[in-house]
């Protein structure tokens, strides 16, 4: 027997298929199809959580998402767990563990729950002004102890060992509810051909249909006809049905979030299929049929375990065949709760009472209620309720006063009206209106491709309702291009329930006196006393209400509380309540997994790893590699046995004795082709290239239109139209958007083209002495004497048989070329070029060895010697801008008064005292060590090495005015010491400049 | 005399995978230009390219020859020849335009199969539906975090250009994407 509670006869589920779950440790049977909620209740169970702030025992209050008290964590293995899942929407499987949550030692004896004694101080706005004082304690105390007692659940700190899924789609009609007005609108609209996509998050389609037993379509009991359409829907080609999935966010242009619960309800699901699946449905007409989502009743002790929507009962009942109690007594300002009392009564639960607040109730519902010995107490009121862990009791009383009687009920079901699902209408940025005729806030103007319809269109009729989705299925069809209307017709339908009634705010009992406990908002702990407090506090704008008591916020979103709190905020001010207005709703409408969000992009997929076409060959030499934006690249290649320190130092020694084999692969490459080639980068570099032979090569500069260097590199003139740019590695996609802003918005009569080659050569620099030898022989049609191609020279033959652009040029200060070959040969002409480089007594080097031999050199790495606010002139570039030229790209931010005054930090060399000392880089550098502290700092230290060649430490830095200090000595102060250091130039190794020539 | 001839390698070689739905393998190698020029040259580049180059967007032309040109601006195409080099077709035409040679830059994979949309639509948020893009259709767009060109190839087969180093990035996007293409 799968619970006590559980009715033979009633309900969808199939008795004899039971599952077997723990809550609490304690082992527990439910039926195939069961939400934990109804499993819970069909074993008796209610008490299902505490409360957020007071620990109040807390018990299950709907059956749907709406769900503010019953989050659960759950697990399906030792090793992961999800905290905060809604009972009411989690399905039960096989061997599922499910702990209830803001509980310690346990769910029925709670040491937090002192909270609840102490909640005359924890009222609205306790937080905001209690732990103000002394400030230090509100990191180290306050701050870390209130986190820990409030909160609920604890997150999972293992890796999740789910796989997530993503799907952009793209449909005509997207229909976000299966009930029946969204069931209607898909066939209508489907069957003009428009594809169509329906959702629901429910794991069946049918909405309201769950509990409205009464309600007939086309003779058939509602939910059958809903479980047939929808499977005639899903068989249709145009027709995707996704049943579990919450449409939980409206962006623009009709893109709506969905995500699936693929996988949440199996017991062993298969490892490839994902746990959830996102869909970002792009959708040319988009139809919300949410529904409504009953409110509760706010009167005092409102949220005992056995309190709950009447709607809720009425699933559990109707559904899945579960009675929310023995004996149930109703509270009620509408109709739909009678019934729900009618179909607990027919199934032989006993009902006690059904108070009503009205005084105004239909006579045949009232008959009805006679005729099933159900008393009815009109203009009357719930004031109290009794019970620990569970109701007991409710004390009821006329309206007004007058003498109260006492009720024994193990359950109280209410409803204080229904409150159309907006939030997804709101997300649109569509407005609500306020209706006054219905007393509630209805859609107004759409602002998307979208309309609503049904029960949160505020169509309570059935006939109107039947009609309007038909409708707006067909003309959802006919706006996204289908105009063959359907001559799809709405089906007879015919219903008993009604949805008439509606209180907003605080019942009678709800206070007004400030110690009753009426809650308005259960999950965020918020009674109808702390909203009269916050206006009287001066809240007056309904969203400083919302802040100052926390009503509606978080992962609620207002379901059930909004308009409680918002008539209550309206009240107190004396305002109408469309004069107050309601909050703006915020996406998501359910909590949303992070898995979900981020689906494939993680681990290996989380940010592309770019590697170059040499890398195995990097990985075979044993390279360190280190991160260069999104690329590897080697840092350094330790022999065996060889510390970072030792393999650098070697690296360095040998290129400049023998020479060194560097994968410069990475670096940003732009072919910049076109008869007005030369003027465009004359327009882009500081320098000018008109000048420049085919065949020659040029460092050059970049500026942003402030004035500031951009970027740098060397470029190559190929022929007359043709240039070949190179950019650091870090700035290749910005310079070349840079350069195509430029070209398109401020040079767009130049007849240049643009093309990125980053990815299409490899680039091998052979440097060093000895780098001529290394590649003479696998050179073809390029004569590398030293007379036919000289430093900073282009030329165009083969290595290796592969086509190449042979660069003579150097970042390391030694005679050097750079071999670029197409990038699919890279491998075979780098292994070619090792095996003789390995020959002939030469090393690979990686970056940081080239850091250091280019450092030796005092050449500059943009954004390592360069922070964005450097000029030219600053980093001693001056040389590299054209005097004569009329305008280039920064030419008036250079001449900026601020860019030109005396006293800017200009890129000096340091040499520390004891040439031992490596400096740290980003330290600061002072003049007088002695003055007093916060001292005056003129400059940092931007590059710092051990230089084996130079037998000693060197550094580049920023000083002010640094020029003018050569020979001075500055200090840096560290945190043990003051460290000495000379100014010098920035020219560490081979000063004349020679051995580049080679 | 060169000691060796070097041989081509590319980041996929050997690499394989798929599901029930779908395969996704490495292309051929081929040549490749970017090319670049405004509608005065069109006429002198398709006689020398033996075709028409697209000139609406999305739309692709391929050639008996196999050649295939795609529209990927109103100034610039991407054409893809496994057997011929069109860089040395359209050396010395005549017109202002720019070729350049990109058959290194640029990886293929191709998707094929029942689930080869729906692998695709794992990250890319364009519409690939039939109406949108039917047959031929191609597009400069992203997948997962990159940019690829993608071009429909058949009814169940597209191509997926992206460059180089991106390409270990696209084929384990679309593996992953694989196991849930049938959903």
């Amino acid at each position: 027997m799968s619970g006590t509670n559980r009715i033979a006869g009633k309900g969808r589920l199939v008795p004899a298929r039971t599952v077997s779950f723990t809550f609490d440790g304690r082992r527990l049977t439910g039926v195939e199809g069961d939400t934990l909620a109804s499993a819970l209740i069909a074993n008796g169970i209610h008490l299902t959580g505490r409360s957020f702030k007071y620990h109040r025992p807390r018990g299950i209050l709907s059956a749907g998402p709406e769900e503010p008290n019953a989050l659960i964590d759950i697990s399906r293995s030792s090793n992961t767990h999800t905290p905060n899942v809604r009972a009411t929407v989690q399905e039960v499987f096989e061997g599922m563990t499910a702990q209830s949550q803001n509980r310690w030692p346990s769910l029925s004896f709670d040491v937090g729950a002192v909270n609840n004694l102490f909640s005359p101080i924890f009222a609205a706005g306790f937080y905001y002004k209690t732990f103000m004082w002394p400030k230090a304690a509100w990191k180290h105390f306050y701050e870390p102890n209130i986190r820990a007692a409030a909160g609920l659940g604890v997150s999972p700190k293992e890796p999740d060992p789910d796989r997530y899924a993503n799907r952009f789609i793209h449909c005509d009609v997207l229909v976000v509810g299966g009930g029946i007005a969204g069931l209607i609108a898909a066939r209508a609209a489907a069957e003009t051909g428009a594809s169509v996509v329906v959702c629901d998050e429910q794991p069946e389609l049918g909405g309201a249909l769950h509990h409205e037993i009464d309600t007939r379509i086309d003779g058939q009991e509602g939910f059958v006809w809903a479980q047939e359409i929808g499977s005639e829907l899903a068989g249709m080609d145009n027709v995707r049905v996704l049943t579990r999935t919450t449409a939980f966010a409206y962006q623009a242009q009709n893109m709506v979030d969905l995500v699936e619960r693929v996988s949440e309800h199996f017991a062993n699901p298969d490892k490839l299929v994902p746990r959830e699946r996102l869909w970002q449905v792009r959708a040319r007409r988009v139809i919300v049929a949410t529904g409504a989502i009953e409110r509760h009743m706010v009167f005092a002790q409102n949220d005992r375990p056995g309190i709950m929507l009447a709607s809720a009962a009425r699933t559990y009942l109707n559904h899945y065949g579960v009675a929310v109690g023995s004996n149930v007594a109703v509270y009620t300002a509408n109709d739909s709760a009678y019934r729900a009392a009618f179909d607990l009564k027919q199934a032989g639960i006993a009902v006690p009472v059904i108070v009503d607040a009205r005084s105004d109730v239909d006579a045949g519902l009232l008959a009805e209620a006679e005729a099933l010995g159900i008393q009815v107490l009109t203009d009357h009121a719930v004031v109290d309720t009794k019970g620990g862990l569970r109701l007991k009791s409710v004390r009821i009383e006329r309206v007004g006063g007058g003498k109260s009687r006492t009720v024994e009920a193990d359950a109280l079901i209410m409803s204080a009206g229904w409150t159309p699902t907006l939030h997804l209408y709101s997300q649109s940025r569509a407005k609500v209106v306020w209706d006054e005729e219905s007393a509630r806030f209805l859609p107004g103007k759409a602002v998307q491709e979208m309309v609503t319809i049904g029960a949160c269109n505020g169509t309570d009729a059935l006939d109107a309702l039947l009609e309007e989705a038909a409708n707006a299925g067909m003309e959802a069809a006919r706006l996204a291009g289908f105009a063959g209307a359907s001559g799809y017709r709405a089906p007879d339908a015919e219903s008993l329930t009604s949805r008439r009634g509606a209180l907003m705010g605080a019942a009678p009992g709800a206070g007004p006196e400030t110690t009753v406990k009426a809650f308005v908002d259960y999950q965020n702990d918020v009674t109808a006393k702390d909203i009269r407090l916050a206006v009287r506090e001066g809240m007056h704008s309904i969203e400083h209400v919302k802040r100052f008591t926390t009503n509606g916020m978080a992962t609620d979103q207002g379901k059930t509380s909004n308009i409680h709190g918002l008539a209550i905020a309206a009240d107190m001010l004396d305002k109408p309540i469309p004069q107050v207005g309601l909050t703006t709703f915020r996406l998501p409408y359910t909590p949303v997994t992070f898995g979900a969000i981020v689906n494939h992009g993680r681990d290996r997929l989380f940010d592309p790893t770019r590697k170059t076409a040499i890398h195995k060959s990097h990985e075979a030499l044993g390279a360190v590699f280190e991160d260069v934006g999104q690329w590897k690249r080697p840092w350094y290649y330790p022999k065996a046995g060889e510390t970072m320190h030792a393999a650098v130092d070697r690296e360095c020694r040998t290129v400049r004795e023998t020479a060194g084999l560097f994968d410069a692969s990475t670096l940003g490459k732009i072919e910049v082709v076109g008869p007005d080639a030369a003027k465009f980068l004359d327009l882009i570099y500081t320098n000018g290239w008109q000048k420049l032979a085919p065949g020659r090569c040029k460092y050059g500069i970049m500026l942003r239109e402030d004035g500031f260097i951009y970027d740098d590199g060397v470029v190559g003139r190929i022929a007359e139209d043709r240039f070949h740019v190179t950019t650091t590695t870090g700035g290749a996609p910005r310079v070349l958007h840079h350069m195509e802003d430029y070209l398109q918005t401020e040079f767009p009569d130049l007849r240049v083209w643009l093309t990125s080659t980053t990815d299409q050569w490899s680039v091998i620099a052979v440097q060093g002495p000895k780098a001529r030898e290394i590649i003479a022989p696998f050179v073809e049609g390029i004569d590398i004497s030293n007379e036919a191609i000289p430093h900073m020279s282009v030329r165009e033959g083969t290595v290796c048989g592969a086509p190449a652009r042979l660069f003579r040029m150097s970042f390391t200060g030694e005679l050097g070329f750079e071999v670029n070959v197409p990038a699919d040969y890279g491998r075979a002409v780098w292994d070619a070029l090792w095996a003789r480089a390995q020959d002939l007594g030469a090393c690979t080097y990686g970056t940081e060895t080239m850091h250091v031999l280019r450092a030796e050199k005092g050449y500059i790495i943009v954004g390592q010697d360069t922070d964005g606010t450097v000029t030219a002139d600053d980093a001693g570039l001056s040389w590299a801008v054209a005097k004569s030229k009329p305008d280039f790209v920064g030419i008036r931010g250079m001449k900026r008064p601020d860019l030109v005054a005396s006293g800017r930090k200009q890129l000096v060399g340091l040499l520390t005292a004891d040439p031992k000392q490596v400096l740290e880089e980003g330290a600061q550098i002072v003049a007088d060590p002695n003055q007093p502290v916060p001292m005056k700092m003129i400059g940092h230290v931007t590059s710092s090495y051990w230089s084996e060649n130079c037998g000693r430490s060197i550094a580049m830095a920023v000083v002010a005015d640094g020029r003018a200090l050569m020979g001075k000595t500055l200090y840096v102060p560290m945190p043990h010491e003051v460290i000495k250091v000379e100014v010098t130039d920035t020219v560490f190794f081979d000063k004349e400049g020679d051995r580049i020539n080679g | 005399m060169a000691e060796a001839v070097a041989t081509r390698t590319s980041p996929l070689d050997g690499l394989i995978a798929g599901s029930v739905g779908v395969a996704i393998a490495q292309a051929a190698p081929a040549h490749r230009i970017s090319l670049r020029v405004g509608a005065d040259g069109i006429p002198a580049l398709n006689k020398a390219l033996g075709l028409d180059l697209p000139t609406e967007p999305k739309k692709s032309v391929t050639a008996k020859s196999g050649r295939m040109a795609l529209w990927l601006g109103p100034d610039e195409w991407l054409v893809i020849d496994e057997k011929g080099d069109p860089m040395a077709d359209v050396a010395g035409v005549d017109a202002f335009f720019s070729v350049v040679d990109v058959s290194h830059r640029n990886t293929a994979i191709k998707v094929a199969g029942r689930g080869a949309r729906a692998t695709l639509e794992a990250g890319c948020p364009q519409d690939v539906t039939d109406d949108a893009f039917p047959i031929g259709a191609c597009s400069r767009t992203v997948m997962g975090k990159i940019e690829i060109v993608l071009m429909r190839t058949d009814a169940n087969a597209y191509r997926i250009e992206c460059w180089r180093s991106f390409a270990e990035y696209a084929f384990e996007f679309l593996s992953d994407a694989a196991h849930d293409c049938m959903a």
